[in-house]
């Protein structure tokens, strides 16, 4: 978090992004101070976007970050589409930070969060792909000197009237001296042939054989390998460390302290290093943090319950009124818990630095930061620092939240200079230093008149504010606006689907001493959870069908309810299901998509849960590939339901309990649903697909376990009840 | 110094003999399609198969491999990606980052030497790697297809 900071007062400006999953950079380097930076792009290029070689095949560059969630496939298809191209010819290759600082921020934003992906630049890769296909068409007229309008495009191959023909390999030279067109106009996503496709991956093969390099599998010669060990308490210090414990032992280096709480261990291998750095004695002065465990969160959180003063989210009527008025007033209190990403690959960066600058290999959501983090920690200009791209195991938000483990390295090489260091975290030191899902409670009121109709609700949200532990210059007056995610009152990135007379939402900032992190879904976690929850709650309150109860509420969010419609007659609602078989739904909008599910489960006498499966539905607008959505789909349910069944991360005296996989238990391949997904596009608009789904599975079942049950699960995650019958 | 056979080539290492074979295959071998997760085979990325026998290389001492065991990686489950297991999950599109694959293809190749026809229950009892980008409905899939390419 530090780097942003500085990154703040240097050479970047820095605003935090509208919906506040992510912020914008604007570099102060002049192009011309940059320019001999070595790039390695192919050339000659058609227009940014595009490379097409002498033999026909088409480079798409690509500069969001694939981390498995199928961008990179979904952004080549909709450049290939544009420019007509012939998809069994399409490669892609990365742009670098550097390149994109060069390039005054051809590519745009690089930061890869928030559902970003696509929809933040489809507009943008689209028109590259479509002014480059005006240059080669144009080029093909100037050869033949004829007007472009004579000519005509399939697959790569442009057609005279005469019926002779030119491939874009052919004039792809003659295109790359043209000017840029400004003027292009995109297709109609009707027309489209291989954007929205269902095309497989163009990354899949080097996952398959080992051949794939990820950041940490990088190597070069003469490398050493480090490792760090972090106080284990937020704000502890090293008072002192005994290297000469650990000099001994085989193929040791270096021991670096590399700021007040950090030591690394540099070794030939980083097993060796790793070892050291576990038998390194070191002692902490732990601070004031030594004594916060779950006893004073939960204190915390219930102040900010009762607190007089919160920020105002959503408001509008009055609802001291309404609930003053009210036939019956329902109120319920719930919880979502620290939940750690736990990406497959730990954090890892291999660094150089030299007397010319600084070289980082590493795998980020954001080159850009990673590019920052590497100048500020090694005190180069940007213009002297390199950050190369490698495959990350994972992102979910955290190589988004935090560029550490880049500044570590570069600290570590900066003590080595001349000699390449890879720093890996040990899967301890990961889970103990992460970025985590913050940690809230929610409070709601809520009055329904002698119908059964709900004529007010206050929500309270209390707890911790993301951007107040990463970005506090993103803080508006004080307030974090990223807290009311999918609540806010006509929002096109999440808006409060319900339309409720007397509303209030609310939240008390509480930030207790455990770092916070973007992770995937972010704050629509718990707000989905709270609010659909709950709104199952009301509804029994009522008398009513859950499903019935929220139609009656959406009927001015047609597009919330499509989906809530749409998996409600997937999964059979007005049928009855099978002996011992109950249902539950939840809709949610986020990251500008309308997302819902519903789930059938059965809780046996020992109070085992199954999930027999999960409806999804989805409208994200556009769909650039909808197998790769489906397998978000999948994917975020996997993760959402982790985090509402099995996951949770506590403290004790400061300190992460959970040290890894064995005590932060996650969805395995027995725990997974059936998954049946329904892509619903309306059109119109760009939402995101790698995250909204996560914010409603786990309200979805946990509905469901309540008709199965009549146990209300207002504390996540579910492991901690007893879902054994009452007798 | 320890001596081990991986994927049919024999190998004098240089390493203490605690060392993790995971780390053994990775550093001193260069072999780096293993992949580490835990290092307490919790989670099963640095999944390799020892006799056709599924093992977590990241809890096995080097120094514990017993004289004229074989040790198969990811690198040595084909020559050129025509595994059934790597054939199925090629046509089913099913990894998303990936790095968790080498293990569940290692696990999943094991499984069907022993299961040809696996049934829900055997996937569900013997696939225990994570994966949390969340690719289980693919990975079973996956397995089944596999299965028809015996």
């Amino acid at each position: 978090m530090t780097e942003h900071f500085k990154l703040s007062r240097r050479s970047f400006l820095a605003s935090s992004a509208a919906t506040g999953s992510g912020f914008a950079l604007g570099f102060g380097l002049s192009p011309a101070a940059a320019q001999d930076l070595s790039s390695d792009l192919s050339t000659p290029e058609i227009n940014a976007w595009v490379v097409i070689n002498p033999d026909d095949t088409v480079i798409v560059r690509v500069a969001k970050q694939e981390m498995g969630q199928g961008t990179l496939t979904g952004l080549t298809q909709l450049v290939a589409e544009e420019l007509d191209a012939n998809w069994d010819n399409v490669t892609y290759e990365l742009v670098s930070a550097s390149d994109n600082v060069v390039r005054e921020r051809v590519w745009g934003a690089m930061g890869t969060f928030g559902s970003n992906g696509i929809r933040s630049s489809q507009e943008m890769v689209r028109t590259g792909g479509a002014a480059a296909r005006a240059m080669l068409v144009q080029a093909a007229a100037n050869r033949w000197g004829l007007d472009v309008g004579e000519l005509t495009v399939e697959k790569g191959v442009i057609t005279a009237p005469s019926g002779e023909t030119l491939t874009y390999g052919a004039v792809a030279e003659e295109a790359a001296g043209l000017e840029v067109p400004t003027d292009v106009t995109l297709k109609d996503p009707s027309e489209w042939t291989i954007a929205g496709q269902p095309l497989q991956r163009l990354d899949t093969l080097g996952k398959l054989d080992g051949s794939r390099i990820y950041a940490i599998d990088y190597t070069m010669e003469g490398m050493l390998n480090a490792a760090v060990i972090m106080t284990p308490v937020l704000g502890g210090t090293v008072t002192s460390f005994d290297q000469s414990a650990v000099m001994d032992m085989p193929g040791v280096q270096q021991v670096i302290q590399l700021d007040d709480s950090t030591v690394a261990v540099v070794a030939d291998t980083w097993w060796r290093a790793k070892s050291a750095a576990d038998a390194l004695p070191i002692e902490w002065d732990l601070g004031e943090n030594a004594s916060f465990g779950m006893e004073q969160l939960d204190a915390m959180l219930n102040e900010g319950l009762e607190a007089e003063e919160a920020f105002v989210g959503n408001e509008n009527g009055d609802i001291d009124a309404a609930l003053g008025e009210a036939a019956q007033v329902v109120s319920a209190d719930y919880h979502f818990p620290w939940q750690h990403h736990a990406t497959m690959e730990p954090m890892n960066a291999t660094a150089l630095v030299t007397d010319e600058g600084c070289e980082v290999w590493t795998a980020t959501q954001d080159a850009e930061s990673a590019l920052a983090a590497a100048s500020n920690a090694s005190g180069f200009d940007i213009a002297q620092c390199r950050v190369h791209r490698l495959n990350p195991g994972g992102g979910f938000g955290r190589r988004a939240s935090s560029q550490d483990y880049v500044t570590q390295a570069v600290q570590i090489a900066q003590a080595m200079p001349g000699t390449p260091v890879k720093l890996i975290w040990s899967r301890e030191q990961d889970m103990m230093h992460g970025t985590y899902h913050p940690t809230t409670k929610a409070r709601f009121r809520a009055g329904l008149d002698e119908e059964g109709n709900l004529t007010g609700m206050h929500m309270r949200i209390s707890g911790q504010s993301i951007l107040a532990g990463l970005m506090p210059f993103a803080l508006q007056d004080g307030m974090d606006q990223t807290m009311f995610q999918g609540l806010n009152a006509e929002s096109e990135e999440g808006e409060f689907g319900y339309t409720v007379p007397n509303l209030k939402i609310d939240h008390a900032m509480r930030n207790p001493p455990l770092r916070p992190g973007f992770w995937r879904g972010v704050c629509n976690n718990q707000n989905a959870f709270y609010l659909e929850s709950f709104m199952d709650e009301l509804a029994e309150a009522a008398g009513k069908d859950p499903l019935e109860f929220r139609r009656g509420l959406m009927q001015d969010h047609p597009r919330h309810l499509a989906v809530l419609d749409k998996v409600a007659e997937g999964i059979g609602w007005d049928t009855e299901p099978a002996e011992g078989v109950y249902r539950g739904i939840a809709q949610h909008m986020g990251y500008g998509s309308y997302v819902a599910a519903a789930a059938e489960v059965s809780v046996d006498e020992r109070g085992n849960l199954t999930i027999h499966r999960i409806v999804a539905a989805t409208d994200p607008g556009h769909v650039a590939n909808p197998q790769q959505i489906e397998a978000q789909i999948d994917g975020s349910f996997a993760m959402g339901l982790s985090a509402g069944l099995i996951s949770q991360i506590t403290m004790e005296e400061g300190r992460v309990q959970e040290q890894n996989y064995d005590t932060y238990p996650v969805v395995m391949m027995a725990d997974m649903p059936a998954v049946e997904s329904h892509l619903i596009p309306s059109g119109g608009f760009w939402g995101g697909v790698g995250e909204p789904t996560i914010f409603v599975a786990t309200p979805a079942v946990l509905n469901a376990v309540y008709q199965a049950t009549g146990q209300r699960i207002r504390e996540l995650p579910l492991w901690k009840h007893d879902l054994t019958p009452k007798e | 110094m320890v001596q081990l056979t991986v994927n049919g080539q024999t190998h004098d290492v240089d390493v203490e003999a605690d060392t993790p074979l995971l780390w053994v295959i990775r550093e001193q071998l260069g072999l780096t399609g293993t992949k580490y997760g835990c290092g307490v085979g919790a989670c099963g990325a640095c999944t390799v198969n020892i006799d056709g026998f599924p093992t977590r290389s990241c809890t096995l001492a080097v120094g514990d491999l017993r004289e004229g065991e074989e040790i198969t990686t990811i690198e040595g489950l084909s020559e050129d990606l025509t595994h059934p297991v790597q054939i199925a999950w090629a046509e089913l599109d099913v990894p998303q980052c990936g790095y968790c694959q080498s293990g569940q293809i290692m696990a999943a190749a094991a499984l069907l030497k022993d299961y040809p026809n696996p049934t829900d229950d055997d996937i569900d009892a013997l696939m225990m790697n994570i994966c949390r980008c969340g690719t289980y409905n693919r990975i079973r899939a996956g397995i089944k297809r596999a299965s028809e390419l015996l």
